[in-house]
């Protein structure tokens, strides 16, 4: 069993105040991190082989050099506390339970970045882990922890999954619509407010603090060689003790499923989401895969968000997968051509298909349709969806067939 | 000056160029939607994908900035496939209504479905509905179900007017162009959104339904509704006269002019068109004997002028001439008046308000040629010929287009100015309270129906073209002053209005040099015009 780095304090009922926080060490790592160079800093991180772990896994000491050496303008610290990922909730935990981490990870990240004003956009549902955070928030203001060289303004989300692409977020944040952002420029460059920004995730962020205070090696060694660390699981679905479960990024899915207490409803595994809905989905014969970025690219999925959705042999694909379509054509943002229409369109014709009324060519044309729109997007949010709408035919093609009359 | 190729061709462009202005450069179209020169980039249509050498898919040509050595293709295989699902996609939700719809003719789905799409249609499913015919304001009506949600329009409405009415809303394929709350689409420039809207998603409530866009035909020109001069295209109906009640100009569009107007125009300018179809049109001339008014011929109009000319001493002759007539009509009146040494004349009838202006493109003076009217010695105001009318000073008092009653003139002075002078004669394409209490009318082509060249407020020279024929037997005033100078023993020696303007440029310094040829579309800055003090900002408003 791997060390418990992010969930350390989770166990304490009082962990989302200040004392209990300080009383388990906390905000050691800023005080040392305050007595560090900025580029220090980031080389600490890099050195700790962190990804993001929002979804696209990029280094994050890697991001954080983006930004302009020369840049004499603020530049802005984003957290992205949008998760709405289908089949994550590990966010919520952190903000709820531990908000003092995530300050402390932004403290230090502010300080190697050189950022005196953060904002923390927050999803709009996520109801007590705003309450939470924003008494953290308090608190640390009251404690000189804040305001004195960088201050936190808490932003809630209105409810679109677009929100939490990273520019979908910023245009949100500086109150358009929550469109993406055509790139380049890139946020580092270019981002909130016309200003070099990094946007980072609640959890990569809550990493920081202990990437501080027990050093880089000793992150890199909980995990592979290309990503350091442990990171949490949301596990669902078809499982014996659905939760949130923190394990090494090596850990195989086979193993996090056990830790999950097994499959439940039939006992018969028939597949697996690995990285929340927008990852292609594995067949029980390829569950022996690591759990870390590289580990799961290489199976032709993504660890994405670690929101792993457990099926059971009882399941229909076909009707996970119209949930699923529905799900991309209502939250599409409609900002491009491709994504805006098609999402739409396959939703129509994969209901269809559950409905009892699909073509013979259906199948063929959706496959088509997803395979022609993928890459031409401003953001990721269509190839996220693509990744579902392949794999589920490919992988399970006769069970869509048996739904297709004259098949 | 990066250097790079396309498609085999190598071209320098401008540092910054993006790469659907670098193709243009080596004559190489890139299919695009979203993409205006005027506006910024959304990048959202991603029909403009091309190939650039060493990157792994096609990239979108608006937002890629030309570099040093780049290596771009058009025509790949991949960029084609790419762009024939691009087509498929904006067009599974389109109602293809081909049939009903005011695009059809000029409209970029069926251009760019013909040259780029031509897939199997594969899309069984009921197409998402949206609202139609929706009134967005006096001059725009939408159909959203025909709109790609390029957001051209919205970002017109934000960058250009800065009046931000538009937006769009709902989110994926029921994402729709509305107005936001409370708003109308009533701004002084808000037709511009029609013209580059590139399908039929906008479309102008005046022209709609008129006439089909196919039986146009076109000619190039100039508003002469204020002294900017935007440079537009008369579309004339010629082919279907049973259309549209009769009414020959159809529609005014912007014509792109770097130095004028970019790619707008005001909805005034563009509306103000009306007068050339209008009942009251002037289509013979006609005499006005104790209260009655008879139809006459030219030749016994132009007798009656040339006889009071050649009778009367100069000093009893009194000319209003109009800063709405063009330089080449300014010309041959002041040879004419040269030949009798006549002195009382005068072009300018104030305004009774001043008129709208901002710091786009419309102008407070209401006339396109008030520049061109002072340099040729017409700048003077009315007011001292209609006192010398007034006092019986003059027997003979020719005004050119003006209701005198219409301008800031005290209404006195001008009623005992017509009431007293022996022989007014008026020359204006459209009937007005002067015309009725004139002795002559004689009627003039309208702007649409010949060719002359104005002097914008920047003493930019710009031609106008013919589109239509006169209505009725209405004659360019160069012409009518050409035969009243045939009967003094003068030859004009024109035929047409560009002889005019090579005498003209002759004669007066200011235009030296000129040619229609030189002046081409787009027209020519008098060099003596900054100096001048005419000089004004330029179009501000349309920087991007």
């Amino acid at each position: 069993m791997a060390e418990i780095v992010l969930m350390r304090n989770f166990s304490n009922p009082d962990s989302h105040t200040l004392a209990a926080y300080r009383a388990g060490g906390g905000y050691a790592a800023w005080d040392k991190a305050r007595q560090m160079e900025p580029a220090a800093i980031t080389e600490e991180v890099k050195k700790a082989n962190l990804r993001g772990l929002g979804g696209a896994g990029f280094p994050t000491g890697t991001k954080w050099s983006f930004i302009p050496k020369n840049h004499t303008g603020p530049v802005y610290l984003v957290v992205n506390a949008d998760e709405g990922e289908p089949g994550t909730f590990k966010d919520r935990y952190l903000l709820e339970r531990d908000p003092h981490a995530l300050i402390e990870g932004m403290l230090i990240a502010a300080r190697a970045v050189r950022c005196t004003k953060s904002f923390v956009y927050i999803r709009g549902e996520y109801i007590q882990p705003w309450r939470r955070f924003s008494a953290a928030v308090k608190e640390a203001y009251d404690a000189g922890l804040l305001g004195q060289g960088l201050d936190i303004v808490i932003h809630r989300g209105a409810g679109a999954y677009i929100c939490g692409e990273e520019t979908g977020l910023l245009s949100s944040l500086e109150g358009k619509k929550g469109w993406p952002k055509i790139k380049p420029p890139f946020p580092a460059i270019k981002g909130a407010f016309g200003q070099p920004t990094i946007v980072n995730n609640v959890e990569t962020l809550c990493c920081v603090p202990p990437i501080v205070a027990r050093g880089a090696e000793w992150f890199a060694g909980l995990g592979t060689k290309t990503q350091g660390g442990t990171r949490m699981y949301s596990v669902s679905g078809r499982v014996k003790k659905p939760a949130v479960y923190e394990a090494s990024v090596s850990i195989t899915l086979r193993q996090l499923i056990e830790m999950a207490g097994g499959v439940s409803g039939t006992g018969r595994l028939k597949a697996v989401v690995p990285g929340g809905g927008s990852a292609a989905i594995l067949t029980a014969d390829e569950i022996d895969v690591t759990m870390d970025v590289d580990g799961l690219k290489n199976a032709g999925t993504m660890i994405g968000s670690a929101g792993v959705m457990v099926m059971d042999e009882s399941v229909s694909i076909p009707e996970a997968l119209m949930v699923l379509a529905r799900f991309y054509a209502h939250e599409s943002c409609g900002q491009c051509t491709p994504c805006r229409e098609s999402t739409g369109w396959i939703y129509k014709m994969v209901h269809r298909i559950v409905d009892g009324h699909g073509h013979k060519d259906d199948l063929d044309t959706i496959l088509d349709v997803a395979k022609r729109g993928a890459g031409t997007t401003i953001c990721a949010f269509y190839d996220g969806a693509v990744g579902p709408y392949i794999s589920y035919i490919e992988k399970f093609r006769a069970e869509f067939e048996a739904l297709i009359p004259h098949a | 000056m990066p250097k790079l190729t396309i498609n085999g061709k190598e071209v320098e462009v401008p540092a910054g160029t993006n790469l659907i202005e670098a193709a243009r450069a080596v004559g190489v179209e890139v299919p695009h939607y979203c993409y205006h020169p005027g506006l910024s980039i959304a990048g959202q249509c991603r029909l403009c994908m091309v190939d650039i050498e060493k990157t792994p898919r096609p990239t979108i040509g608006c937002n890629t900035v030309a570099t040093e050595g780049m290596v771009v293709n058009t025509e790949t295989d991949r960029v084609r496939e790419t762009r024939k699902s691009i087509m498929e996609f904006h067009l599974i939700n389109h109602p293809l209504d081909c049939p009903v719809c005011d695009q059809a003719g000029e409209c970029w789905l069926q251009i760019y479905y013909m040259k780029h799409g031509l897939y199997d249609p594969r899309m069984k499913d009921e197409k998402v509905h949206k609202p139609k015919a929706v009134p967005l304001g006096p001059h725009v009506m939408l159909d959203a179900e025909r709109c790609i949600l390029c957001s051209r329009c919205v970002r017109y409405c934000d960058e250009i007017t800065h009046t931000g009415e538009l937006g769009i809303f709902q989110r994926g394929d029921h994402s729709e162009i509305g107005l936001f709350p409370g708003h109308e689409l009533d701004n002084k420039y808000s037709a511009n959104v029609v013209d580059i809207c590139p399908v039929g998603a906008l479309t102008d409530r005046d022209f709609r339904f008129q006439v089909r866009v196919w039986y146009l035909d076109t000619a190039k020109s100039v508003c002469p509704g204020c002294a900017r001069g935007c440079n537009i295209d008369v579309h004339v109906n010629r082919r279907r006269p049973h259309h549209a009640e009769g009414r020959r100009v159809a529609r005014l569009k912007p014509r792109f002019n770097a130095e004028v107007n970019k790619w707008w125009l005001c909805d005034a300018g563009r509306y103000g068109f009306g007068f050339v179809d209008a009942p009251d049109r002037l289509v013979v001339p006609s005499q006005r004997e104790g209260g009655t008014s008879t139809d006459a011929t030219w030749e016994q109009g132009i007798a009656a002028v040339a006889g009071a000319l050649r009778r009367l001493p100069p000093a009893q002759i009194g000319v209003i001439a109009s800063p709405k007539m063009a330089n080449e009509d300014l010309f041959a009146l002041r040879r004419l008046l040269e030949l009798r040494g006549v002195t009382q004349v005068a072009s300018q009838v104030p305004p009774r308000t001043q008129g709208d202006e901002d710091d786009f493109l419309i102008r407070a003076d209401k006339n396109p040629n008030s520049l061109g009217a002072e340099l040729l010695g017409f700048g003077a105001g009315a007011r001292t010929v209609i006192e010398a009318a007034g006092q019986r000073r003059l027997k003979f008092l020719w005004v050119f287009g003006h209701d005198l009653l219409a301008g800031a003139l005290p209404e006195r002075d001008v009623l005992e100015a017509l009431r007293v002078v022996d022989t007014v004669v008026f020359t204006g394409s459209n009937a007005n309270w002067t015309s009725a209490h004139s002795h002559w009318v004689l009627p003039a082509a309208a702007w649409t129906e010949r060719e002359g060249t104005y002097t914008n407020f920047e003493g930019r020279v710009q031609r106008f073209r013919s589109a239509i024929e006169p209505l009725g037997q209405a004659l360019p005033e160069w012409d009518i002053i050409g035969r009243v100078m045939t009967l003094l023993g003068e030859s004009l020696q024109a035929t047409r209005a560009e002889h005019l303007f090579r005498q003209l440029v002759e004669a007066v310094p200011a235009f030296a040099g000129l040619s229609y040829q030189l002046l081409g579309d787009t027209g020519r800055t008098l060099a003596t015009a900054g100096a001048s003090g005419h000089r004004g900002a330029g179009p501000s408003g349309a920087a991007s």
